[in-house]
């Protein structure tokens, strides 16, 4: 009789499936990223250590002494208090010293980012002062690395949220030209803002910034995010830069843009991460999307046959997104710990990332 | 890591190093100043410690190195260093630049460090 087994889905809920399912759904998910990007296939074995993981019936699931990896976080003081751009926070009345130091005594963090609540570089700009003072004391008093995060979040410099034309919009009229115009004017501004923004929280002392989400308004937004990481890299080169995906793959928002004469639009992560280093980027955060009709087995083979590739093209680190609705994740705001431990555990002995 | 809630808590139980705790943010930081991939920077700061690289997750023994090194723990042990303090141990220990102890000696005066 074939075994049964207990599968999280992408929208968080459990089904059943066969042994045969599973394994099927294991190798569809890598022939499905093999087929989109290409790159080195998994292998009988790290199929195999897939399947193991995804087929046993614990609730929980961890590496082996000596496969532990880093944990580097996006928003992270600001989803123990008021939450991210003002929804689903855990409602602590607490600042963002004290959400560092809960983190570093209690969750046993190795590093922290620090955001603004909006948490894009766009309004930090403007309490800046404010940014400096709380990063000021908390590095007073925290041991672990901190790091400044924003989104490059390029959607809020288009009208009515900002001075210039939306190229989306201009799109739909047919206006290509105008578009492109628009998306060049508004990276401008753009890379000048998370410039400004990042220097000042250097200087107030942080390790570095983190630059997430990048890729949000597609090669628009990644060109403007690389061209400050390069900027920042040759003003401070101690400076850590870590730069976090907002998809798995650039959309051609413009279409024409090119970085190191390689076009963005369509970029894959084994393409993205060698241009971010370039960059200047000391820790690349490639993004998996997660399918929420398909199992977290399934997606998780995909995730770890694209990360194969990335890992291979990576001479910087990498740490991929493993968050809701990414990286095998369901899309819930509480994910499942099944679930996160099992994609935890899989990219870090199968794809050996540095860390998530 | 990601979003949202509780998330990490998972993450860092299944995969993570263990932070203050452990080594785990002293392996983050070699890897930050020196783009180490994380394999190469345990090895780094194992060696730097004189342990293991399986002691930098080991609770129990990492907990005695800190203390003894006076990295600061999640413990916040009466007389043992602590938050800065622990910091400027760490950059010597390590032999790496950290922001905020050069901010911390160019604000008191201490010295003005080369990379400034």
């Amino acid at each position: 009789m074939m075994a049964n087994t207990m599968q999280r889905f992408g929208d968080g809920y459990l089904r059943e499936m066969t042994e045969t399912e599973l394994r099927k759904d294991i190798e569809e998910g890598a022939h499905d990223a093999a087929d989109r990007c290409g790159g080195s296939p998994l292998s009988d074995d790290e199929l195999k250590h897939l399947f193991d993981i995804y087929a046993s019936p614990r609730r929980f699931i961890s590496v082996e002494p000596g496969n532990e990896i880093l944990l580097s976080h996006d928003g992270g003081t600001i989803k123990l208090n008021v939450g991210v751009s003002g929804g689903a926070g855990l409602g602590l009345d607490i600042g963002r010293r004290t959400c560092t130091e809960i983190y570093e005594r209690v969750l046993g963090s190795d590093t922290m980012d620090f955001g603004h609540v909006d948490y894009s570089f766009k309004p930090s700009k403007n309490i800046l002062a404010d940014e400096q003072q709380e990063m000021e004391q908390t590095l007073l008093s925290t041991i672990i690395p901190i790091y400044y995060g924003a989104m490059p979040n390029l959607g809020s410099y288009t009208r009515p949220d900002g001075p210039f034309r939306n190229p989306t919009t201009l799109l739909t009229e047919g206006k290509i030209e105008e578009a492109r115009e628009a998306s060049e004017e508004m990276m401008e501004a753009a890379t000048r803002d998370m410039v400004y923004v990042a220097s000042g929280m250097y200087e107030a002392g942080a390790d570095g910034v983190n630059f997430d989400t990048t890729g949000g308004f597609g090669d628009v937004d990644f060109l403007s995010t690389l061209r400050a990481c390069e900027i920042l890299k040759k003003k401070y080169p101690n400076m850590f830069i870590e730069m976090g995906m907002a998809a798995e793959f650039i959309l051609g928002i413009h279409g024409a843009l090119t970085y190191d004469g390689v076009r963005l639009a369509g970029l894959w992560p084994h393409q993205q991460v060698k241009l971010a280093a370039k960059a200047g980027v000391t820790v690349y955060g490639p993004v998996v999307n997660t399918n929420t009709r398909r199992s977290c087995a399934w997606n998780v083979a995909r995730l770890c046959t694209m990360l194969k590739s990335c890992m291979e093209a990576a001479e910087i680190p990498v740490h991929p997104n493993m968050g809701m609705g990414v990286g095998g994740s369901p899309l819930t705001d509480i994910i499942a710990s099944d679930a996160v431990s099992r994609g935890s555990t899989a990219v870090a002995e199968i794809s050996r990332v540095d860390g998530l | 890591m990601g979003d949202i809630l509780g998330m990490c808590i998972t993450h860092s139980i299944a995969s993570g190093m263990g932070g203050a705790r452990t080594a785990g943010d002293l392996v983050a930081r070699v890897q930050m100043a020196r783009g180490m991939k994380t394999k190469d920077a345990k090895k780094y700061v194992a060696d730097k410690l004189k342990v293991s690289v399986l002691d930098l997750t080991d609770s129990t023994v990492m907990t005695v190195v800190r203390e003894e090194l006076g990295l600061g723990c999640v413990a916040q042990l009466p007389g043992h260093p602590k938050g800065m303090e622990a910091k400027f141990n760490i950059a010597k220990l390590l032999d790496i630049e950290i922001n905020s102890v050069n901010k911390f000696k160019q604000k008191t005066g201490m010295f003005t460090p080369a990379s400034a």
